[in-house]
C-alpha cells in the first residue's frame, strides 16, 4: 500500500476528527461570542465589584496560555470535587477563554462608539437589551469585524490544544495515523490544508461583513 | 522542577523571537518589494503559517523532517516550529509598518540625493522600528502563550513540568497554580513594555 492509499483507507478517522474540531470551534465561537456580547455591557456597570471582578477575568485570561487553562479545568477542578471529561473540560475551556477576549475586542469597539449616539437612542425609548441588540452591538460587531475574524482564527487554532487532554480532534487523528502506519507525510498536510481551509473562510466571511459595514457607513478602512 | 521548565520555556520562546523578528523581517521585504515568484510564496507561507495551529506544525516538523534525511531533536524541532510561527505573524507586522510609511519622506530624502539603500537604511529603518515595535511585542506574548504546544513533542516547558510534578505527589492543582502565575508575570513584563513602546511611538509620530 502506498501513504496516499492508507489515508484515504482511514479517510473516516480524518473526517471524523476534523468534525469534532469544527463542532469544538463552532460551538465556543458561538457560546464565546454571546457570553461576551453580555459581558461588555456589565464591564461599564455602576457596581465597582462587577467591573472589578470582570476586568480581572478579562486581564487574566489574556495573560495565561490557553493550555494551562485547560489544565486547571482537566487536572485542577478534580481537587474541588468536580470531574470534567476531556470535551466538556475542552469545550468549556475554548468559551470561557476565548470569552475574555471577545469581550476585550467588543470593549475596544464600544470606546470608539460616539456616547451621544446612545443618549440619543435612549431617549427614542430605547434601554437595556433591546438599546444593546438594536444599535450598540450591530456598530461594535461590523466595526470590529477584522479583529474578531483574527480571534475566531486563534479559536481554530487552540482547538488542536485538546488532543494533549485526549481530545479526539483533526491534529490527533493525522497524529494517530502517522504512528499506526508510519506515514508521517500526508496526514500532517491534509489536515494543515483543512484548517487553512476553515482560515480562508473565516477571511471570507470578514470580507463579506466589512461590505456591509461599508455600506451602512461602517468599519475603519 | 518549576523552574526547569520555566528555563525551557523562556530560552526556547528567546531564539524564537531572535530568529523569528529579523526572518519576518527579510520576509516582508519580499514582500514589499514585489519581488517575482518568491512574493507569491511568501505571501502563501504568511497565510498557512498563520492557519496553522502549533501543536500540528510541531508535530509535522519532529515526525517529517527525519523522513527527508534531517535528523532533528524535540528542542529543535521546538524552536523551529515556533520561529516558523512567529515569523510569519511577524512578516505582515514589519510589511504594514513599511506600507503605513509616510512617502512625503521618501520623495523629501530622494529629493536631496539619497540612494535607496541609503535613505532605507538612514531614515525608513529607524522609523518603521520605532512602529513595529510595540505590535513585534505583542506577538511576544502570543508567542509566549502558544509555546506550551510544544509539550506535544516532548519537550518539558512549564507546562509539561506540572504533569511531571503532579504523577509524583498526586496533587495536580499545586504546580498548575503556580506555573500559571508565573506565565501571567512573564506576559505582564512584556504587556507593560508594549504599551511604554507604544507611547514612545506615538512621541516619534508626531
Amino acid at each position: 500500500m502506498t501513504d496516499l492509499e492508507i489515508v484515504i483507507k482511514e479517510w473516516p478517522r480524518l473526517a471524523s476528527g476534523f468534525g469534532n474540531t469544527v463542532l469544538l470551534f463552532g460551538v465556543s465561537s458561538v457560546g464565546a461570542f454571546l457570553l461576551g456580547a453580555h459581558m461588555v455591557g456589565p464591564l461599564r456597570s455602576r457596581s465597582k465589584i462587577v467591573r472589578v471582578a470582570l476586568h480581572s477575568y478579562v486581564d487574566g485570561m489574556r495573560m495565561l496560555p490557553f493550555l494551562i487553562f485547560v489544565y486547571l479545568l482537566y487536572y485542577g477542578l478534580p481537587s474541588f470535587g468536580v470531574k470534567l471529561d476531556a470535551w466538556t473540560a475542552g469545550l468549556l475551556g475554548l468559551t470561557i477563554y476565548h470569552c475574555a477576549y471577545v469581550t476585550e475586542i467588543l470593549r475596544g469597539a464600544w470606546d470608539q462608539l460616539p456616547t451621544g449616539q446612545t443618549e440619543s437612542a435612549q431617549a427614542h425609548g430605547y434601554h437595556g437589551f433591546r438599546l444593546m441588540r438594536r444599535i450598540i452591538l450591530p456598530q461594535l460587531v461590523l466595526n470590529s469585524a477584522p479583529v474578531l475574524g483574527n480571534q475566531l482564527i486563534y479559536i481554530l487554532k487552540d482547538t488542536s490544544f485538546l488532543m494533549i487532554i485526549t481530545v479526539q480532534d483533526l491534529t490527533y487523528a493525522a497524529s494517530s495515523i502517522q504512528s499506526m502506519y508510519f506515514v508521517p507525510l500526508e496526514p500532517f498536510l491534509i489536515a494543515m490544508a483543512l484548517y487553512w481551509a476553515i482560515s480562508l473562510l473565516i477571511e471570507r466571511l470578514v470580507r463579506v461583513v466589512q461590505g456591509t459595514a461599508k455600506v451602512r457607513g461602517l468599519g475603519r478602512a | 522542577m518549576l523552574l526547569d521548565g520555566a528555563w525551557t520555556t523562556i530560552w526556547i520562546s528567546l531564539i524564537a523571537i531572535v530568529c523569528g523578528v529579523p526572518l519576518g523581517f527579510g520576509l516582508s521585504l519580499i514582500r514589499v518589494r514585489r519581488v517575482p515568484v518568491l512574493s507569491q510564496i511568501v505571501a502563501l507561507y504568511v497565510s498557512l503559517g498563520r492557519a496553522t495551529p502549533l501543536v500540528t506544525l510541531a508535530l509535522f516538523l519532529f515526525v517529517t523532517l527525519p523522513v527527508f534525511g534531517i535528523n532533528i531533536d524535540k528542542y529543535t524541532a521546538g524552536v523551529v516550529a515556533l520561529t516558523l510561527n512567529t515569523a510569519s505573524f511577524n512578516t505582515e507586522v514589519w510589511r504594514s509598518a513599511y506600507l503605513a510609511f509616510p512617502q512625503s519622506q521618501i520623495e523629501a530624502a530622494r529629493a536631496m540625493g539619497m540612494k535607496r539603500g541609503l535613505y532605507f537604511r538612514r531614515i525608513m529603518l529607524p522609523q518603521m522600528w520605532y512602529a513595529a515595535l510595540p505590535s513585534l511585542v505583542n506577538e511576544m506574548t502570543l508567542l509566549i502563550k502558544a509555546s506550551p504546544a510544544i509539550a506535544v513533542i516532548g519537550v518539558v516547558d512549564l507546562t509539561r513540568v506540572t504533569n511531571r510534578i503532579a504523577a509524583q505527589t498526586y496533587e495536580p492543582l499545586p504546580p498548575i497554580l503556580i506555573a500559571g502565575a508565573m506565565y501571567i508575570l512573564f506576559i505582564s513584563v512584556l504587556v507593560r513594555l508594549q504599551r511604554r513602546l507604544e507611547k514612545r511611538a506615538e512621541r516619534y509620530a508626531t
